[in-house]
């Protein structure tokens, strides 16, 4: 009789770690693919950005700095050699963009163009789009965290080189800037991690 | 960055407890009444204190009570969808566009398939979703709805809309819909027989100990809880649609961390609410506004609310401004106390 009883325990325990292991698989792949889903979305506005400021250029002669500092930031963001470098670089072109787009709206005229007003909306989406991103990475990023550091899957994750993710952390620059409000969340929080 | 946005996920785990919650207490009283029934058939019988036989009517009360849902639900949204003349939502306008792109954003946020996009003319502002899952699931919003919300407004709509989506809402309310048919047939079922004095005269010798006592008061159990039953569901099935609106307003809120966009645009719908033309009983549930009522008739009364597919505009609208830290003002003229 006792023999069954552990029979049964030891099985609900096997049992328990087939489903743990399986949604630390299922939590990592997500932060893979968030993290993917950022990537598309910065690949995205890199596309958008020389069609954006040659529809503009006629327009905004006296905003020459503006637009030459996206440009720039975006080369950078392109030809980053490091990780670190392409994050930074991405940041600032994300304050770029948003002083731009802030800017317009002090160009009516732009207004009457289909043209930019087409890729505005583009611009704007992608912003937002890539601000999401970043959230839903993050949010992902928390569950499987506590996944991974709570009791009993911490066990689970342990034993199978499951380990906490990073992060997607503001520039601190981003948060000092005036909040525009294109892009309708704020970045994350950041969490400390080291 | 406004503190109070933490709490959305207070709220949704506190929503997602009571929907639990309400749907055990109506498992519980179907059971109660399609295990009663059976018994006083003798399909069930009480054998040395324990249930023995094949409660074919409790059964046969699901299998029916799901067909019942299956129709209304496939009859009901696809219904709207031809009926109304519903068309795909198409970027033939910036506007449009605008739509197009916040539905995209809104799915990227919560971590889901993009829904298709349908479009119904009416001047109404609403939107509903129906599908049986994130990767089959539709977004239909009214043209009333794109002329009169700015982007922010339209992100808290679509995520409140996404949220349905995501949380299974159109199939929990199905399931809802079956132990409501189901409830409905066996109360129908039990007062028939009553009426065609149909419990007395059976074998009861086999009924184990108690006899005619035990059977006699499981009989009057059963037809009380017939009478009663009916109502009592109605009462379940609208209070766990009402949950599910608080918690898709608080999902909303944890796709776009801003409780504001949400919280502009139901004010924005309670300023111009009409009734929608298209809408019919059966998928009110699925509208992110009561489509049955206008603005002037959204009852505040007790008898109201308990029947109502959604939670009063007042009340969640000042659920939002809570998340927010604000002060709640309420309307002058309101009886809710919240």
């Amino acid at each position: 009789m006792g023999g069954w009883v552990i029979l049964t325990v030891l099985v609900l325990i096997a049992l328990y770690f087939v489903f743990a292991y399986n949604s630390l698989v299922r939590l990592r792949n997500e932060v893979d693919n968030s993290w993917r889903q950022i990537d598309v979305q910065l690949k995205r506005r890199h596309d958008l950005i020389p069609n954006l400021v040659e529809a503009v250029k006629g327009y905004m002669q006296f905003e020459r700095d503006t637009l030459t500092q996206v440009v720039e930031a975006r080369s950078r963001a392109i030809a980053a050699p490091t990780q670190g470098a392409r994050v930074e670089a991405e940041n600032q072109l994300t304050a770029g963009l948003g002083r731009l787009l802030a800017v317009m709206e002090n160009y009516p005229q732009l207004k009457s163009d289909q043209n930019v007003l087409q890729l505005q909306e583009q611009l704007t989406t992608t912003e937002n789009q890539l601000a999401f991103a970043r959230q839903a990475y993050n949010d992902v990023v928390l569950q499987l965290n506590t996944r991974v550091e709570t009791f009993p899957t911490n066990i689970v994750a342990n034993n199978f080189g499951f380990k906490a993710a990073d992060y997607f952390k503001a520039a601190p620059e981003e948060q000092a800037l005036p909040k525009v409000d294109l892009s309708l969340s704020a970045p994350s929080a950041p969490a400390q991690r080291q | 960055m406004p503190q109070g946005h933490a709490d959305f996920r207070e709220l949704e785990r506190a929503n997602r407890r009571q929907t639990k919650l309400l749907v055990v207490v109506f498992l519980v009283l179907f059971c109660a009444l399609g295990f009663g029934l059976d018994i006083l058939v003798g399909a069930l019988r009480i054998v040395d204190g324990r249930l023995v036989g094949f409660p074919f009517l409790t059964i046969a009360a699901l299998i029916i009570g799901s067909i019942q849902a299956l129709f209304s639900y496939y009859g009901g949204a696809a219904l709207v969808l031809m009926s109304a003349h519903a068309r795909a939502l198409m970027p033939d306008s910036p506007k449009h566009q605008v739509v197009l792109d916040v539905v995209r954003e809104m799915a990227l946020a919560a971590r889901m398939p993009v829904p298709r996009a349908y479009v119904i003319a009416d001047p109404a502002p609403n939107a509903f979703a129906t599908g049986r899952d994130p990767a089959h699931s539709v977004i239909c919003v009214t043209q009333g709805l794109i002329d009169e919300m700015d982007r922010e407004e339209l992100q808290g709509v679509i995520g409140h809309e996404m949220a349905h989506i995501r949380d299974y809402d159109i199939r929990t309310m199905m399931m809802i819909a079956v132990l409501v048919g189901g409830v409905a047939m066996l109360a129908d079922f039990v007062l028939r027989w009553s009426f065609y004095g149909g419990f007395g005269g059976r074998d009861r010798s086999e009924s184990g100990e108690g006899g005619g006592e035990a059977g006699a008061i499981i009989a009057i159990l059963v037809f009380v809880l017939a009478i009663l039953a009916p109502l009592f569901s109605q009462l379940i099935a609208m209070a766990v649609s009402r949950e599910r609106e608080y918690l898709a307003d608080a999902s909303s809120v944890e796709f776009t961390r801003n409780p504001r966009a949400l919280l502009r645009a139901l004010e924005h719908i309670a300023q111009t609410e009409s009734p929608l033309s298209n809408a019919s009983r059966g998928i009110a549930h699925l509208f992110i506004v009561n489509p049955l009522e206008g603005a002037g008739e959204s009852g505040e009364g007790f008898f109201d609310n308990l029947l109502s597919t959604h939670p009063p505009l007042p009340r969640r609208i000042a659920r939002l401004h809570a998340i927010l830290g604000e002060p709640v003002i309420l309307p002058a003229s309101g009886a809710a106390h919240s």
